[in-house]
């Protein structure tokens, strides 16, 4: 991967550099830049030329000739413009992927957005306003939505945004980053003080990381996921060590592939499990009853947070056939 | 050659449309499309000097970070109707109800429009709407943007009903407007003239009519649903609820993306008609021209979801959304290059009308490419938002269109007023606008890449010194703008006599007085040779 001269991120006004996937989408970002300057000053240097070699030099105009271009010649460029187009389009997609789609194996944050504030809510249950910590060097996933209006989390310099929808959880994957600090914005316009919705993504070194882990009191936020399912009567149809009661147990569901009724087979991730949440016979597993109330409204962002870390971590408990690697 | 037969209804009056009747009845009550066109012209440039104001007074907050001139409350209503303001009741109405009610009739040799009377209701359903959008302002504003983002929109505490009303209006005006377009060129046309080779302008307005009637529609549906949702509590977007707050996402760009094109394609047709008439030559592919215009008007239609790209949609969705975006970049590429070999071997004048057009040329690529550069998803992710994304559009829609609108004015002002406008004064107003424009936008690219988020009162930190410049660039843009209506104003009532065709045009407007009379054509009309016939020695 070419790697981006400090001059060029500079002249391109770009913030640094914290994760390898902000260094190559940089390097797409100037080629194609570099195509769009090229390109404007080729049309303006042979407009300037056509006009300086054909100006009309009386004061009536003579007859010109008719020039009608080719076929060929039209397709041609149309072909030789659209595979270059196609060409950024192509490695575009691989980028935005790559930066959807998660390694098993990451830290995880929750990340709940309201006006105007962020929270980010950790696995052994402490939460933080404003300031998220996460350690340089291994990746982390957010998992994230909203509490009220749409909001959007943006880290400039790790070049990613993700809209937090409320009512929706979605993910967002971050490549290992350098130790440092980076500004959150909130980009989607959320009302009053959205350019106050202002934030710190805290990213440090090992030593300084395992200090901020020592210093964690609380019990663990899947500890407060089986709290809420205690008291919202999830376990009565949803045991949690793999036997099948009224609703298939919390244990290696996680990531697994799930069949429905219906024939279809899903992957068990954030999207459907809090999807089933609030309308459970939508997508029901094939061989349980259609039996399970919807919890629309009746559960917070945090502690539906909570249920999903549950059951995170209860992926590895009992290994099921059909894991998603 | 034999002459093509007198339109019916052409009559041997000679006196122009402007001195048959001179009352202020005979234009407030008037079925001539070229008068209808001229109240059209007042209302919408009216309207963008009315978006412009907010436009000053929110550079003018860019001036320092934190508070400068407005609250932050303020600020929020300012660029909302800055942006409902140039939208809905200045670009979208600008050339086609402007200059395409004025100039379709006479390019096809038709002495009126298909429905003159729905044609001057559509024009005061536009009063009644825009009159309602700025009423909107004394009863409180509104704050969500002109996208109209759910849930915020259901749950803001500004008064958003009379500016969805007013727009739902304007949108009625906008679909009157596009059915008289096309069943005047589907069945006025003059005797003899086909399809292809009909000039490009009506071409143009011809593709923007089947736009707007086709999705003004869904704006109408996805503003019904917001007006529902925040008056009477609906939760259509509430997730609380059942709802789904991206569902309107997807009805609004439907609409709004092809919204750009009803705004850009009229303005590629003004392109289309300058450069042949200054370059006097034929345009170097007639057919690509026109088939590249029904390009964008039907892939306009199927690229609504690259604004949604950070939105949580499918990532199957994202790559087919991304890819079609980038057809309707080869559409335009291919007109850039007609426009560009047309110039080739022509006989070029520099009068201010191709200046613009050269304007319009390097900010139009730039900003095309850089539509190129936000379709491209990883990018989009890192701009979505940010100024980059108002820098582009900004450069389509006002260095663009609203370039290829001053064009226009320049170009047809011998033909509606029969005068000349003073061309050193024009000269200037043409740098300033074009300087005034680039000082002001190219720093929103940067800022844009350094991370400033748009609709933002506040400066985090750190962009301070591109915004101070943007700004000062546009007290430029708008020096520019003044000393263009000062060479209307002027040429308007001092101009010299102009002659019917001043600028040899081929071009079917050309070949009746200037400004025409009542109905268009005295005698009989030489249509045969054709609008781009340059390489004949006499004019016709």
């Amino acid at each position: 991967m070419i790697v981006l001269p400090d001059l060029a991120r500079h002249a391109l006004g770009l913030p640094v550099e914290a994760t390898p996937t902000a260094a190559s989408v940089d390097s797409l970002h100037a080629a194609v830049i570099t195509t769009t300057l090229v390109g404007t000053a080729c049309v303006a240097a042979v407009t300037f030329v056509f006009v300086l070699r054909y100006r009309r030099t009386r004061e009536a105009p003579a007859a010109t000739p008719r020039i009608v271009a080719s076929g060929f010649r039209e397709w041609l460029t149309a072909s030789a413009v659209l595979a270059l187009f196609v060409g950024f389009w192509a490695v575009g997609y691989v980028q935005y992927t790559s930066i959807e789609r998660p390694p098993s194996g990451t830290l995880v944050v929750y990340v709940t957005a309201k006006q105007w504030m962020w929270q980010f809510t950790y696995a052994d249950g402490r939460s933080s306003e404003d300031v998220l910590v996460v350690r340089a060097g291994t990746p982390f996933e957010l998992v994230m939505t909203s509490r009220d209006v749409i909001h959007s989390f943006f880290v400039p310099s790790f070049r990613i945004k993700q809209d937090t929808i409320p009512g929706r959880w979605v993910t967002l994957y971050v490549d290992a980053a350098a130790p440092g600090s980076y500004p959150i914005y909130c980009a989607e316009f959320c009302g009053v003080a959205h350019s106050h919705m202002l934030g710190e993504v805290r990213v440090l070194d090992e030593a300084d990381y395992a200090v901020w882990e020592r210093e964690a009191t609380h019990d663990g936020y899947a500890a407060r996921g089986r709290e809420v399912a205690a008291s919202h009567g999830c376990l009565s149809c949803h045991a949690l060590d793999g036997q099948k009661r009224a609703g298939p147990s919390f244990a290696g569901l996680y990531g697994s592939r799930v069949p429905l009724d219906d024939g279809r087979v899903v992957i068990a991730d954030e999207a459907y499990l809090t999807h089933s949440i609030v309308d459970p016979l939508a997508d029901r597993v094939a061989g349980y009853p259609a039996m399970m109330p919807s919890y629309h409204g009746q559960l917070s962002a945090e502690e539906t947070g909570a249920l999903l870390e549950l059951i995170r971590s209860l992926r590895d408990t009992l290994p099921t056939q059909g894991r998603v690697p | 050659m034999t002459a093509l037969p007198i339109p019916p209804g052409a009559a041997h009056d000679e006196r122009s449309f402007w001195t048959t009747a001179t009352t202020i009845k005979s234009w407030l009550v008037t079925t001539d499309h070229k008068r209808i066109g001229i109240l059209y012209f007042v209302a919408t440039t009216s309207m963008l000097f009315l978006g412009g104001i907010f436009a000053i007074i929110i550079r003018l907050e860019h001036l320092t970070p934190g508070p400068t001139i407005v609250s932050a409350e303020t600020y929020n209503r300012l660029f909302t109707l800055h942006g409902v303001i140039m939208v809905w009741l200045y670009m979208i109405p600008s050339i086609p109800a402007g200059f395409g009610n004025f100039l379709v009739p006479l390019q096809i040799g038709a002495t009126e429009v298909a429905f003159p009377r729905l044609n001057l209701a559509s024009f005061y359903v536009y009063v009644i709407g825009a009159a309602v959008v700025i009423g909107s302002l004394f009863a409180g504003g509104v704050d969500t943007g002109w996208t109209f983002y759910a849930p915020y929109s259901a749950r803001t505490p500004a008064t958003v009903l009379p500016t969805l009303i007013g727009i739902f209006i304007v949108g009625c005006s906008t679909i009157l407007g596009g059915i008289n377009f096309i069943v005047t060129i589907h069945t006025m046309r003059l005797r003899g003239l086909g399809w292809m080779r009909m000039p490009l302008f009506t071409w143009t307005i011809y593709a923007t009519s089947i736009i707007q009637i086709l999705a003004t529609p869904v704006l109408g549906i996805a503003l019904t649903v917001i007006g529902l949702d925040h008056t009477f509590d609906w939760g259509l977007f509430d997730p609380a609820r059942g709802g789904d707050p991206v569902l309107l996402q997807h009805l609004f760009w439907f609409y709004s993306h092809p919204a750009v094109y009803i705004m850009i394609l009229p303005a590629m047709g003004v392109v289309s008609e300058v450069i042949p008439t200054f370059a006097h030559k034929n345009p170097y592919s007639y057919r690509a021209i026109v088939y590249s215009t029904l390009g964008i008007a039907f892939v306009g239609f199927l690229t609504w979801g690259h604004h949604m790209f950070v939105a949580g949609i499918s990532r199957f969705d994202a790559a087919a959304f991304g890819l079609l975006s980038m057809l309707v970049a080869i559409f335009s590429a291919i007109k850039v290059f007609t426009w560009v070999g047309t110039l080739f071997r022509g006989s070029i004048e520099l009068a201010v009308p191709l200046l613009y057009v050269f304007s319009f040329f390097f900010l139009f690529t730039f900003g095309g490419m850089t539509g190129v550069a936000v379709a491209t998803m990883s990018l989009d992710v890192h701009w979505h938002d940010t100024y980059f994304v108002v820098a582009h559009f900004h450069f389509i829609m006002v260095g663009a269109t609203f370039t290829a609108f001053l064009s226009a004015i320049h170009y047809w002002f011998p033909k509606v007023t029969g005068r000349l406008y003073a061309r050193k004064p024009a000269l200037v107003g043409w740098a300033l606008v074009t300087l005034g424009f680039l000082v002001t936008f190219t720093p929103q690219f940067l800022l844009g890449n350094g991370g400033m988020p748009r609709r933002y009162y506040d400066d985090p930190v750190g962009f301070s010194v591109l915004h101070v410049i943007s700004t000062m660039g546009s007290w430029l843009l708008t020096l520019g703008m003044f000393v263009v209506l000062g060479v209307i104003v002027h040429g308007v009532a001092r101009g010299a006599k102009a002659g019917p065709n001043p600028w040899h045009s081929r071009s079917f407007e050309w070949r009746t007085a200037s400004p025409p009379p009542k109905r268009n054509f005295v005698g009989p009309i030489d249509f045969n040779i054709g609008a781009y016939a340059y390489d004949v020695a006499d004019e016709p």
